[in-house]
Parts: C-alpha cells; sequence; structure tokens
C-alpha cells in the first residue's frame, strides 16, 4: 500500500500556505498604479461649484491628484496635511471627488476648508474608473507634462509626505535638469 | 476601571484554555484520570471567562464608553440601542471576539452532551478545542484588543456604526454564520481526537453526526440571512455576488456537505474512514480560511486601512499550527486506518463517493476562483478579477449534476443495488419530470427559458423521487400513517434537506431567467408599467430618525387596476458620518417580489429610482430553512439519544457497527 498519498493533502497545504504567506507580504497600499508612468486619463467634466473643467485646467507644474469624498473618515485625518500643503504653496493639489453628492462635498469644503485648487466632480466613479481607483483617500503624484509618476493608498500624513512624496519629487526634478 | 475587567477576564480565559489545551490531551495518553477530568470544569470557566468579558465590552456600549477605541471607533450616542448592543460584532476586535465566545459556548455544549462518551475521548476533543482558543486569545490580546482605551483624551462622540449595519440582518446575520462555522471546529476536534487514540470506529461517526449536521444546518441558515441581508439592503437586487467575503462560507459549507454524507457511509459501513477524516479538517481549514480572508485584508484591498499585516501572519500561523499540525497527524494516522467492506460499482456507497467527487471538486473550484487575483497579483503585479462568469461556468453544472444524482442516492442499497431496480423505479419519474420541466414555465410565464426548463425538470425529479420511495417505504405497513410513523427522523431529515436544493434550484433559475428592472425619472402623479404591475408615484415627504434624516417616498402598486399594495422607499442621510443611504421597499411574496429603491431628486420635484419586480426569489431562501430544518430533524434523530441514555447500540439498526475491527490495527 502506498502510505506516501497520505502526505498529498499536507504538502498541498503548504503551497498553499506559502501562497498565503507570499500574498500579504505584497503591500498594496504602495501597489503600483497601471497609469504610473503614463498621461492622466482625458477629462471634460464640472468641478465641485460646477465650473466646466478639462486636461487644460491643470496646474503645469508637479501637482499633487487627491481623491476625496465627504463619507470618507480617513480623508478627515489627512486634511490638515494637505491644508497645509497648499497654504504654504509647497505643491498644488486638485481634488477628485469620488463617487460623492456636489451639496454634500460644498458642505465638507466649507466645515473643514479647501485645499484643492479645484475637484472634478466625479458622481458616477466614471473618472475614478478610469484612474484605477480603489477607494478613498488615494493621491497621485503628477508632474508638469500630465503624467502620473506615483500613487499611494490610504491616508497621506506628515509622516507619508515626508519618506514617500518627497523623494519622489526630487527623482522627478532631477530628471528634469 | 470596567473595560479592564474585561481585559482581565480575557487573560484569565486564556490562562484556563492553555491549562485546557495541554493536561487532558496528555492525561489522556498517560492514562491519568485527574488530567482528563479536568477537561469539563475548565471547558465551563473559559466560557464564563468570556461570557464575563464579551457581556462588559457590550456594556461599553450601551454606556457610551467612547474611551475604549473599539467603542469610540463603531458607536455613536444617538445611535439606538439595539445596535449599540450589536455594534459589538460590527468591527474586526469584537466580531472575532464573538467568534471566540462562540466556540467556548459549543464547548460547553460539548462537556454536557457528552456523557455517555468514554472520558478519555471527551478530554482529547475539549483538549483540542482548547488548544484552539489559547490561539485565539492570543491573537486578540497580541493584536486586536478590544478593551484598547484611547488615552489620555477620549473623543466626545462616537465615529457611528457603519449605516450599512444599521439593519435587522446585522443583528441576526453574524451571529448565525460564526456558529454554524465554529461548529466545524466541534468536528475536527472530534477528527483529532480520534486521529490521538487511533481508534476510528463506526461509534466514532455515530457521535460525530449530531454536531456535523448541526453545523451544518446552523451554517445553511447564517449563509441564507446573509445572502437575504444583501438583498433586502444593498438594494441592487442581488443574492449572491461570488464576493472573496462570501466566498468561504461556501467553501466550508460544501466541504461540510461532503461531510455528512461521508459520515454516513461510515457510520452505516465503515468504509471511507481516512477520507471522512479528510473532510473534517477541510471543513475546519475552510471557516479559518474565512476568518483569514477577512481579516487580513488579504483580498479586500479596499478596506485596507483597517487591516494590519501583523493580523493575517497571526492568523496565518494559527491555521499552519492547526491544519498543517492535523494534515501531518492524518499522514502519520491514516494509513493505519482499514475499511470495512467490499462493495460493487452500483451502490449507495458509489453514490455518495459521487456526491462527495462533486462537492470537493466544486469546493477547490471556488478556492481557486478566489485566490487567483491575488496568485496573478503576486507573480505579475498586475490586478485582474474574476468575476462571476467564472464561479457561475463551473458551479452551476456541478450543482445540476448533484441535483441528478441526489434523486438517486436514496433508491441505492449498500453494497449492491441492480441498475434495472433503479430504471424500474426512476424511469418513469424521470420521464414525468421532463414534461413537468418543459410544460410548468411555459404555463406560468408564457416564454421559454432553457435554465428554467432544466431547473424545473431536475427540482421535479428530487421531489417526485422523494415521494415514490416514501410510498415505497410505507407500502408494506398496515396502515400509511403506521408506515410514515415507522421512518426515522434522519430519514425524513434527509429528505427535507433534498427538497429544499430543489426549492432553492426553482428559485435560483426563475429569478435568474425572468427578474425584470427598470430605471426611471418621475414626477408625483406618475406612473410606469412594469411586468403585469403598474407603479405611480405619489410623492415624498421627510422622515427623520434618532441619528439620520430622510425622504421617504410614497408608491402605489396595481394590478389590473386594483391597488396591490403600497410601498415606501427612503432616502437618509447618517447624521454622525453624513453617509447617504437607500432603504428600499420591498413588497414580499411567495410567486414574486417587487422592490423600488429610491435614487436622488433631480431637478424640480422628479426623483430617479428603479423598480424591480423579481418572481419566485424567496424560494431561494425557503429552500434554506427546509435544509437546516432537515439537518436539525437528522441530529434529533432517536437512535442519538438512545445513546444517551447508555444503552447498548441497537445491532439491527446498525450493520457494522459492532465490528471490533473498525478499531485500528497496524497496516501490516
Amino acid at each position: 500500500m502506498n502510505k506516501l498519498k497520505f502526505y498529498l493533502p499536507v504538502f498541498g497545504f503548504v503551497v498553499i500556505a506559502l501562497v498565503l504567506w507570499r500574498g500579504l507580504s505584497l503591500d498594496t497600499k504602495t501597489l503600483p498604479s497601471v497609469l504610473i508612468d503614463k498621461p492622466l486619463p482625458a477629462f471634460a467634466m464640472t468641478s465641485v461649484g460646477g465650473n466646466d473643467i478639462s486636461n487644460s485646467d491643470l496646474p503645469d507644474q508637479i501637482f499633487l491628484l487627491n481623491v476625496w469624498g465627504s463619507y470618507c473618515l480617513p480623508c478627515l485625518i489627512e486634511h490638515p496635511t494637505l491644508m497645509r500643503l497648499a497654504e504654504e504653496g509647497e505643491i498644488p493639489v486638485v481634488g477628485v471627488n469620488y463617487r460623492d453628492q456636489q451639496a454634500l462635498a460644498i458642505d465638507w469644503l466649507q466645515d473643514n476648508g479647501n485645499p484643492f485648487a479645484f475637484s472634478i466632480l466625479d458622481e458616477s466613479g466614471r473618472f475614478g474608473i478610469d484612474l484605477g481607483v480603489y477607494g478613498a483617500p488615494e493621491t497621485y503624484l503628477v508632474d508638469a507634462d500630465g503624467v502620473i509618476r506615483f500613487r499611494h493608498v490610504s491616508v497621506l500624513d506628515e509622516t507619508v509626505w515626508q519618506e514617500k512624496f518627497l523623494p519622489a519629487i526630487a527623482e522627478i526634478r532631477a530628471e528634469g535638469s | 476601571m470596567i473595560p479592564e475587567i474585561g481585559q482581565f477576564s480575557l487573560i484569565l480565559a486564556l490562562c484556563l484554555s492553555i491549562i485546557l489545551g495541554s493536561l487532558p490531551i496528555i492525561g489522556a495518553s498517560r492514562n491519568n484520570y485527574l488530567w482528563m477530568s479536568l477537561a469539563r470544569p475548565l471547558a465551563a470557566g473559559v466560557f464564563v471567562f468570556l461570557a464575563i468579558s464579551i457581556s462588559i465590552l457590550a456594556y461599553a456600549f450601551v454606556t457610551d464608553d467612547f474611551s475604549v477605541e473599539f467603542v469610540a471607533l463603531h458607536s455613536n450616542s444617538l445611535l439606538p440601542d439595539r445596535y449599540k448592543l450589536t455594534a459589538v460584532w460590527g468591527g474586526h476586535e469584537g466580531s472575532f471576539l464573538l467568534w471566540t465566545f462562540m466556540l467556548s459556548g459549543w464547548m460547553l455544549a460539548v462537556a454536557i452532551f457528552t456523557k455517555s462518551m468514554p472520558l478519555e475521548f471527551v478530554a482529547r476533543v475539549l483538549g483540542v478545542l482548547g488548544f484552539l482558543i489559547t490561539g485565539y486569545i492570543l491573537f486578540m490580546l497580541a493584536t486586536s484588543n478590544p478593551f484598547d482605551r484611547i488615552v489620555p483624551l477620549p473623543p466626545a462622540d462616537g465615529a457611528d456604526l457603519n449605516s450599512a449595519l444599521q439593519d435587522f440582518g446585522f443583528i441576526i446575520h453574524p451571529p448565525t454564520l460564526y456558529m454554524g462555522y465554529v461548529g466545524f471546529s466541534v468536528v475536527f476536534a472530534f477528527a483529532m481526537a480520534a486521529l490521538l487514540s487511533g481508534k476510528m470506529d463506526a461509534a466514532w461517526a455515530r457521535w460525530c453526526r449530531p454536531w456535523a449536521n448541526v453545523s451544518w444546518a446552523i451554517l445553511t441558515l447564517g449563509i441564507a440571512l446573509g445572502s437575504w441581508w444583501a438583498y433586502y439592503e444593498l438594494g441592487w437586487g442581488g443574492w449572491w455576488a461570488w464576493d472573496p467575503v462570501e466566498n468561504p462560507p461556501l467553501i466550508t459549507w460544501l466541504f461540510g456537505t461532503a461531510l455528512i454524507h461521508s459520515l454516513a457511509a461510515t457510520e452505516k459501513r465503515g468504509v471511507f474512514k481516512s477520507w471522512t477524516v479528510l473532510l473534517s479538517i477541510l471543513a475546519f481549514a475552510g471557516s479559518l480560511l474565512g476568518t483569514f480572508i477577512t481579516r487580513s485584508g488579504l483580498l479586500t484591498s479596499v478596506h485596507a486601512f483597517a487591516a494590519d499585516p501583523s493580523r493575517g501572519f497571526f492568523i496565518l500561523a494559527i491555521l499552519g499550527i492547526t491544519v498543517g499540525g492535523a494534515l501531518l497527524l492524518f499522514a502519520f494516522r491514516a494509513p493505519l486506518m482499514k475499511s470495512e467492506f467490499g462493495f460493487d460499482f452500483v451502490s449507495r456507497e458509489i453514490l455518495l463517493l459521487s456526491n462527495n467527487v462533486v462537492l470537493v471538486v466544486a469546493a477547490a473550484s471556488v478556492f481557486l476562483g478566489t485566490l487567483f487575483p491575488m496568485v496573478y497579483q503576486a507573480l505579475t503585479a498586475d490586478l485582474i478579477s474574476i468575476g462571476p462568469p467564472y464561479f457561475n461556468a463551473i458551479f452551476v453544472p456541478l450543482m445540476a449534476l448533484l441535483a441528478l444524482l441526489m434523486a438517486i442516492g436514496p433508491f441505492t442499497r449498500w453494497k449492491r443495488t441492480s441498475v434495472s431496480h433503479l430504471v424500474q423505479q426512476l424511469g418513469k419519474v424521470g420521464i414525468a419530470a421532463l414534461a413537468l420541466g418543459v410544460v410548468l414555465p411555459l404555463v406560468v410565464t408564457l416564454e421559454f427559458s432553457l435554465s428554467a426548463t432544466i431547473a424545473i425538470a431536475l427540482s421535479s425529479w428530487i421531489v417526485l423521487a422523494m415521494v415514490r420511495d416514501i410510498v415505497n417505504k410505507t407500502a408494506n405497513k398496515p396502515t400509511r400513517l403506521k408506515g410514515l410513523k415507522s421512518l426515522s427522523f434522519s430519514y425524513y431529515g434527509m429528505q427535507l434537506a433534498h427538497m429544499g436544493i430543489a426549492v432553492m434550484l426553482i428559485g435560483v433559475a426563475l429569478t435568474s431567467s425572468f427578474s425584470s428592472e427598470r430605471s426611471v425619472l418621475l414626477s408625483p402623479g406618475q406612473s410606469v408599467e412594469l411586468g403585469s404591475y403598474g407603479f405611480r408615484f405619489e410623492g415624498t415627504a421627510s422622515v427623520n430618525g434618532p441619528n439620520y434624516v430622510g425622504e421617504e417616498a410614497t408608491f402605489t402598486v396595481l394590478k389590473s387596476g386594483n391597488v396591490v399594495t403600497t410601498l415606501n422607499p427612503e432616502r437618509r442621510i447618517y447624521l454622525a458620518t453624513g453617509t447617504p443611504s437607500t432603504e428600499m421597499a420591498i413588497d414580499a411574496g411567495f410567486l414574486r417580489d417587487l422592490f423600488i429603491t429610491l435614487g436622488e431628486q433631480k431637478e424640480g420635484d422628479s426623483w430617479s429610482m428603479t423598480i424591480y419586480v423579481k418572481p419566485f426569489v424567496r424560494w431561494i431562501w425557503l429552500g434554506a430553512i427546509f435544509m437546516t430544518m432537515g439537518g436539525i430533524l437528522a441530529a434529533a434523530d432517536k437512535r442519538y439519544r438512545r445513546l444517551r441514555r447508555k444503552q447498548t447500540v441497537d445491532k439491527r439498526a446498525q450493520p457494522g457497527s459492532n465490528s471490533a475491527g473498525g478499531e485500528l490495527q497496524p497496516s501490516s
């Protein structure tokens, strides 16, 4: 009788456990977007507040594209950082108001302050799909040519700014000079 | 101060479970009576301290103690009391405490209802469960303590419970699902005790069966409740989405279903012993995998904020030690298990084996589809998603095959059945079922749909075969009633559960084939037609609840000019988070559901909305209720209770059960 066959389940399990272990080590938060080093998807939409906007309204320098929503609690955590960056003129911030309602979004900006040059109103989530958004908050670093260079999923606080964004910005500037 | 008592109870439960996980098992192998007899009181002690612990967490919720971080994140002073109480399982930490508490409840049940079993065996079962609980409590204390405080400045109010969870379904679905899930840990512990002792006889299978049946029944109910809740709360009209979080309970359910069938063969005929043990391990592994997937953030990347990789590694370690250890023990001991009797190619054994093969293939396919996106991402760094088409393409034909076999099973005999007997018994049934399958959908709906025809033919096949079997079995009795009374609970349980599958099959097929929906923009006074119904929008009024503000719309539903009912869907904004939420209105019926979800107010007084007519959708959950009742009925069979009264086993009723050869023998 072949006793080895009784070891098959345990071998199978070891393989699966290794796959799961590997899966855990994948850092889903810095998972590169499929759009890294590709241009920002074209859009012609309205902003929160009702102005018509398109790609030509984007800043002519390196900027942050921040996905937010009034329903999003973690967005409140990163909000002070975005406010500081915008007020101190360190970098322009463009918002994507993702799967929200315009009225709620306007109230939210009034209550908490508005760090955004403008916010793309994406009620249906269509632009978010083009961009490959998981959920708010999420922040993209876009260069002066409108090309996406870096993506961060989850809260952008001062630590993340110092440790991830500043080096990425330095790298882009180094290329340009 | 009070939350610290909860934490302290948790630590005490840990201490007791460490002793429970070691001494009784060692005692059983050394034949130390004192150590073995510690198992029952220790199990009761673990239960008591976990009960204190979870009560204190509930108390913190009810008294709005926002200094406890878990409470602050999942409650709000405006939350109604019933949701404050149930918010205990509204997040990872508390729901894991509930999970552990449920396991201790099962453990207490084992301690109480196993008086007739040998102490050595009970000590091993409780010891294995104690070992598991030790892992769970350690996990809680190390990575997810529900009693963590926010110091020094607790928030003035909480962040509120996710508005989608503020619903009746949330009160009942998680506890039921957990209870079923955790029940398979008990069956796992029985299998481990058998492997540890080296005794795998028919008595073992008989002890195991009621526990497996009850766990299976509760898990069935838990999954069905989740499906029902998603259907009426999420407002997209679906009842199953092949979501990575839904799939692990289904995998466990498929293994569990295979297990209860394989246990029948092991008990009655002494066959498939090692296979049955393997299935107990797999069903348990499925339940742990569910925990792992939902709590590690492995597959639900949208919820990545709550994910902490250390939790994933900890659960993976628990999974590795318990399941890996169990499979290793299985590899050592399984070659020693001798199966008893030979059987022919056409026999009940073979039917049960085919059932097992189909179910295990189905479970493996669902498992593969659930994990494949992650494997793919690990290999290529690209994201893909495996959608319903993959699952449907594999799952639906397998279930059809299962339904086909299901009707034949009860007609076969152990060891050998003649094919001509089966043809003679089932030939007419098959023809009648086919005829019904073609005619019924045409009569009821005037449309032809292949899937509806197949489903109704298969359901009729199961039900007609069942009637025929009952007629056969009662034919030789003086009266029909006496005949019906002579059949055992476990027979009725089996037939009821099989009928549940037939009912569910009809629900699934007809809902999928004949549902209709329409998205429209209506102003007050306007109507829209869908199917044979007219829906008239009467207008909206504002309604405010304790923690939300909302608009309620009124619809009058008409059929051939007569008012059928009025429906009141709502749109709410929850105050603490500003989350919008839609409360759909359903008119539930035996033959169809009508429901409306309210969208947004557009220009003027017109509103966007979606209206659905879903025929036979209730049958899906009705079928699950039949299965649940069937499982419980089978577990209530007299012969398990007879055992409890310590009477000798009835030899006539249990062929193969009294053979000394059922014990392990060295293979050489």
